[in-house]
């Protein structure tokens, strides 16, 4: 049962994906991007990480997605995008090879020394309790650095997406901010 | 039997399609489409070494890489919406200013 779930995971998420990278139009791979992601948080819960899942339900396709949908409504998304493309062939081998290379990279201190388990998952907690004692004892400062770069990003989005939000629209008239409309306009 | 190799291969795999994304688009929505593809094929190994070593802290880092995805949504959704007012397109060729 875990062998099938896991094929058919695994072969969905890479077509979703190969979808989202080479389709032409931004509609179509938003929304195979949005499903690749629900279905990796199926992966998640197979490998026993309940919390990370629901984390990434809540927060990828629930708040990254959604953001996204919001941000296309300022493009005009919904036409075929005309690129100029590089050679296929020598993208494709150029990018694979660098990750091949990182996965080699990254992958060798380990398999050399093997890697100790630091924190084990406490005995008779489940995945979301085991998580929130690991989370909130070893990894508070990480979480509250987290906190805090999340604060400075939601500032930096709101500043740079509202310019003119200087100006509070309820407290103009009506008409006079149809008379400002059409002097922008021009 | 799955085992940790199925899985690593699987995010390897996961990772190239994001590359070659990067590399090969020239939209910048695009692009950013597929470094969240990238950042998800690194949550995916850090959750399967995490339970193959029965071992915490990869998904710990899974976590921070989520909040790390989370707010660069944020800042690069608005820096996208400022380019796009500013020249009318999101091409990647069209911001160039050195020529050669």
């Amino acid at each position: 049962m875990e062998t099938f779930a896991f094929y058919f995971l695994s072969i969905s998420i890479v077509a979703l994906f190969a979808v989202t990278v080479w389709s032409r139009n931004i509609l179509y791979s938003m929304t195979s991007l949005a499903a690749g992601m629900v279905l990796i948080s199926g992966l998640f819960f197979i490998l026993g990480a309940d919390f990370l899942g629901v984390v990434q339900l809540i927060v990828y396709v629930g708040a990254v997605m959604a953001l996204y949908a919001f941000g296309m409504m300022f493009f005009d998304a919904t036409g075929v995008v005309k690129e100029k493309n590089a050679p296929a062939m020598t993208v494709f081998i150029l990018g694979g090879l660098t990750a091949l290379m990182l996965v080699v990279i990254f992958a060798a201190p380990s398999i050399a020394n093997g890697a100790p388990a630091f924190y084990p998952p406490m005995a008779g907690a489940n995945n979301p309790q085991a998580v929130g004692l690991v989370l909130f004892t070893k990894y508070l400062v990480p979480f509250e650095v987290a906190a805090i770069m999340l604060l400075v990003a939601m500032v930096a989005g709101i500043i740079l997406a509202g310019k003119k939000m200087d100006r509070s629209l309820s407290k103009i008239k009506d008409a006079e901010l149809e008379g400002g409309e059409a002097k922008d306009s021009k | 039997m799955i085992g940790l190799g199925h899985y690593l291969i699987l995010a390897s795999i996961l990772f190239s399609i994001g590359l070659v994304g990067v590399i090969r688009r020239k939209n910048l929505l695009m692009l950013f489409f597929a470094t969240e593809i990238m950042l998800n094929a690194a949550n995916v190994a850090f959750a399967a070494i995490s339970s193959y070593h029965h071992d915490l802290a990869g998904q710990m880092f899974a976590f921070f890489i989520v909040a790390v995805a989370a707010s660069e949504v944020a800042v690069g959704l608005g820096l996208l919406i400022l380019l796009y007012k500013k020249y009318g397109t999101l091409d990647l060729d069209e911001f160039t200013m050195m020529k050669g």
